[in-house]
C-alpha cells in the first residue's frame, strides 16, 4: 500500500492537498450553499427558518412590499434598492478616492532610493496591521464634535478672526467615506507599488532617448505597466468596503445604512436569517458581477498575493 | 535620466498622504494619556504620581502610575486579559494549522498533477473574492444548522450541548487563512531551483530526506512570512470572529467593538496604544525575516 503511493503521484499531491480542500469545502462553499437554501426559506415567528421554495425574500429586497399607505395590495418600496445603490456608490467612491491617494505614494515609494524603500513600506504597513476597529475609532475621536479636527480648526479661524462653529462631522456619509478610505488605503498601495517596482528602468531611458518627456513616459509607460497593481488594489479594496458594516456602525450612526449593516440586522437584531441570507447573496452577486468584469477588461494581476 | 527622480506634486503628495495615514494613529496615542474619564476633550496629560488616585469630577488629577495611569487601570482589567489570552491561543493555534496544511497545499499545487488540482486552486481564491460578511454569516448558518441537529440527535444537554466558543472562532479562521498561507508559499515555490533537489537525489537521498534537508529549508523563510501573514490576520480579523464567537470566547476587536458602542474611558486608547506597540514590532519581525529571505538570492 505504502509502497503504491510512493509511486503514485497524483495520489501524493490529492493527499497533500486533501486537508485543505476538505477544510474550504467545509467552511466556504458548504456555507454559500446553506444561504443559498436558507434565502429561499421562511421566517418562523420566533426567527428559526422554515425550509420551503419561496422568492418572497429577493421580491421585498427589490422592492415589492404588500404594507402600502393607502389601501393598495402592493407596491414598490425603494427601502432595499436603495440601501443596495448606496453600498455600491459607496464604494466605487471610495476606490476612486483610495487610487488617487495611493498612486502617488505608491509612485514615491517605487522611485525612492532602495536603501530607503524598506522604510517606506514599512511606514505602510503600520497603519495597516493596526487593529480595524481601533481604527475606526480613532477618526471616531478625530471627527466629533469636540474632537481634534474641530479643535485645530478652531484654532486657526481663531488665529484669523473667523468666527466658527464646530462642525458635524461624525454621524454623516463623509465621515463613513473618510473611515473607508483610511481602512483600506494601503490595500492599494502595496499592490501598486509592487507592480511599479518591477518596471524596468531601462523603459525609461529608452522613452527618453525616444525624445519623450517625463508627463508622455508616465503616461505611455509607467501608467500602463502598473495597471495590473491597480486593478489587483481595487479588488482588495472594492469587495470589502461592499460588506464592511463597522465603519458605517461607527462613523454613521444610525443615518448611514449599508448591505452589510443590513445583513448584520437581520441575523442579530430583526432575527430574519432568511432575509439576511438573500441580501448577502445579492451581495456577493454584486461583487463577482463588478469584479468578472473589471478583471475580463483589464486582466487579474497577481499583485494580488502581495497584500 | 535620474530613475530616482520624483516631482514636487508627488513627494508633496506623498507627504501629505503618509499624514493622513499617521495622524489618527498619533491622536489615539495622545488621548491614552489624558486626564479626562469621559475622553471628549483632550484636558492635558495626568500631572502627578500620588498613593492614591485622585479624582475632581471626571479629571485625574494624580495617580499611582502619574500620566500613564490608564495604562495601569487597563492592566487591572479581567475582561482584557480575558480577550487578550482568548486572542492569542485563537491565533496560534490558527496559525499553526493553517500553516502546516498550506504549506501541504503549496506542495501539492505547485508539484503534482492531480484530478482535483484545479478546484483546489480555485478555492483558494474564495476569500478573496467573496465578502467577509457572507463567509461570515454562512459560516454561522453552518454552524447553528449542525449544532441544532447534533444536539437534538445525540440528546445533549446542559454543559454537554455544542455552542459557539473558540473552537469554532480558530476553525473559522483556519478556512481564511490557509489560501494566504498557500498563496505565498506557492509564490516562494515558483522560482524554486529543482537541481537542488535533484543533486540530493542523485546522491541517494531518498525523497524524505531530500524534503527535509532540501526542500523544507529553502522554502522555510517563505512558510515562515505566510505563518506571520496568518498570525496578524487572525489577530486582526473582527468580522468572521463577531459571527462565532460565543460567551467567553470573546477577542480584543469584539471587546473594543462593544466598548464603542458604550461609554469610551482612555483606556481604549492605552489598549489600542499597546496593540500598536505590539504590531510595530511584529511587523519589524516580519522585515527582518524578508530581508533575510531575500538575500540569499542576490
Amino acid at each position: 500500500m505504502l509502497q503504491r503511493l510512493r509511486e503514485n503521484k497524483s495520489a501524493q499531491g490529492t493527499l497533500l492537498a486533501l486537508p485543505t480542500t476538505v477544510w474550504l469545502f467545509v467552511l466556504l462553499i458548504i456555507p454559500l450553499i446553506l444561504t443559498l437554501i436558507v434565502s429561499f426559506g421562511k421566517r418562523s415567528p420566533d426567527g428559526n427558518v422554515i425550509y420551503s421554495f419561496t422568492l418572497d425574500n429577493y421580491t421585498r429586497l427589490f422592492g415589492y412590499s404588500t404594507d402600502c399607505p393607502d389601501g393598495q395590495a402592493s407596491c414598490f418600496d425603494p427601502l432595499y434598492v436603495n440601501i443596495l445603490g448606496r453600498s455600491l456608490s459607496l464604494a466605487l467612491n471610495t476606490t476612486l478616492f483610495v487610487i488617487s491617494l495611493a498612486y502617488p505614494l505608491a509612485y514615491f515609494i517605487a522611485r525612492a532610493h532602495p536603501k530607503q524603500r524598506n522604510l517606506y513600506l514599512f511606514m505602510v504597513l503600520i497603519p495597516l496591521w493596526t487593529n480595524f476597529v481601533i481604527r475606526v475609532y480613532a477618526w471616531m475621536m478625530l471627527l466629533r464634535k469636540e474632537g481634534a479636527i474641530n479643535l485645530i480648526l478652531g484654532w486657526v479661524m481663531n488665529l484669523l478672526n473667523i468666527p466658527f462653529t464646530p462642525l458635524e462631522m461624525l454621524y454623516t456619509p463623509g465621515a463613513v467615506l473618510v473611515g473607508m478610505v483610511y481602512e483600506f488605503l494601503p490595500f492599494m498601495i502595496l499592490p501598486i507599488y509592487t507592480s511599479l517596482e518591477k518596471i524596468d528602468a531601462s523603459l525609461y531611458e529608452a522613452a527618453a532617448d525616444l525624445g519623450a518627456n517625463s508627463i508622455k513616459t508616465f503616461l505611455r509607460v509607467t501608467l500602463p505597466l502598473s495597471m495590473p497593481g491597480v486593478v489587483a488594489g481595487t479588488i482588495l479594496v472594492f469587495i470589502p468596503v461592499m460588506g464592511t458594516f463597522i465603519v458605517s456602525d461607527i462613523l454613521g450612526g444610525r443615518q448611514v445604512i449599508l448591505v452589510g449593516n443590513l445583513i448584520q440586522r437581520q441575523f442579530l437584531d430583526a432575527r430574519d436569517p432568511t432575509f439576511g441570507s438573500a441580501a448577502s447573496l445579492i451581495l456577493m452577486v454584486m461583487t463577482l458581477i463588478v469584479t468578472y468584469f473589471y478583471t475580463r477588461k483589464f486582466g487579474f494581476g497577481e499583485e494580488i498575493v502581495v497584500a | 535620466m535620474n530613475p530616482f527622480r520624483r516631482s514636487p506634486f508627488v513627494i508633496i503628495a506623498s507627504v501629505l498622504v503618509y499624514i493622513f495615514l499617521y495622524a489618527p494613529i498619533v491622536g489615539l496615542i495622545l488621548y491614552s494619556f489624558n486626564a479626562s474619564r469621559t475622553n471628549v476633550t483632550f484636558e492635558g496629560f495626568i500631572p502627578a504620581f500620588s498613593e492614591r488616585i485622585v479624582m475632581d469630577g471626571s479629571l485625574v488629577k494624580s495617580s499611582p502610575c502619574g500620566p500613564f495611569h490608564w495604562y495601569c487601570d487597563l492592566a487591572k482589567n479581567q475582561d482584557v486579559a480575558e480577550a487578550a489570552g482568548n486572542t492569542l491561543t485563537i491565533a496560534f493555534v490558527a496559525t499553526i494549522i493553517s500553516t502546516v496544511i498550506g504549506t501541504m497545499a503549496a506542495l501539492a499545487l505547485q508539484r503534482y498533477n492531480f484530478k482535483m488540482k484545479p478546484f483546489s486552486q480555485l478555492s483558494l481564491y474564495i476569500p478573496i473574492v467573496i465578502p467577509e460578511i457572507v463567509m461570515g454569516i454562512g459560516i454561522l448558518t453552518l454552524f447553528s444548522q449542525f449544532f441544532g441537529w447534533a444536539n437534538n440527535f445525540f440528546n445533549l444537554v446542559g454543559d454537554a450541548r455544542l455552542s459557539m466558543g473558540i473552537a469554532t472562532v480558530a476553525v473559522s479562521h483556519i478556512a481564511f487563512m490557509v489560501p494566504f498561507v498557500t498563496l505565498v508559499v506557492q509564490a516562494r515555490l515558483q522560482g524554486f531551483d529543482k537541481s537542488y533537489e535533484e543533486a540530493a537525489m542523485d546522491l541517494g537521498a531518498n525523497e524524505w530526506i531530500t524534503f527535509k534537508r532540501v526542500t523544507f529549508p529553502m522554502i522555510l523563510p517563505g512558510v515562515m512570512s505566510g505563518a506571520l501573514l496568518a498570525f496578524t490576520l487572525s489577530l486582526d480579523d473582527f468580522v468572521i470572529t463577531f459571527f462565532t464567537n460565543g460567551p467567553g470566547s470573546t477577542t480584543l476587536p469584539i471587546y473594543v467593538y462593544g466598548l464603542l458602542r458604550r461609554i469610551i474611558t482612555p483606556q481604549v486608547n492605552a489598549l489600542s496604544t499597546v496593540w500598536i506597540l505590539v504590531v510595530f514590532l511584529a511587523v519589524m519581525a516580519l522585515q527582518v525575516l524578508q530581508n533575510r529571505e531575500q538575500k540569499p538570492q542576490h
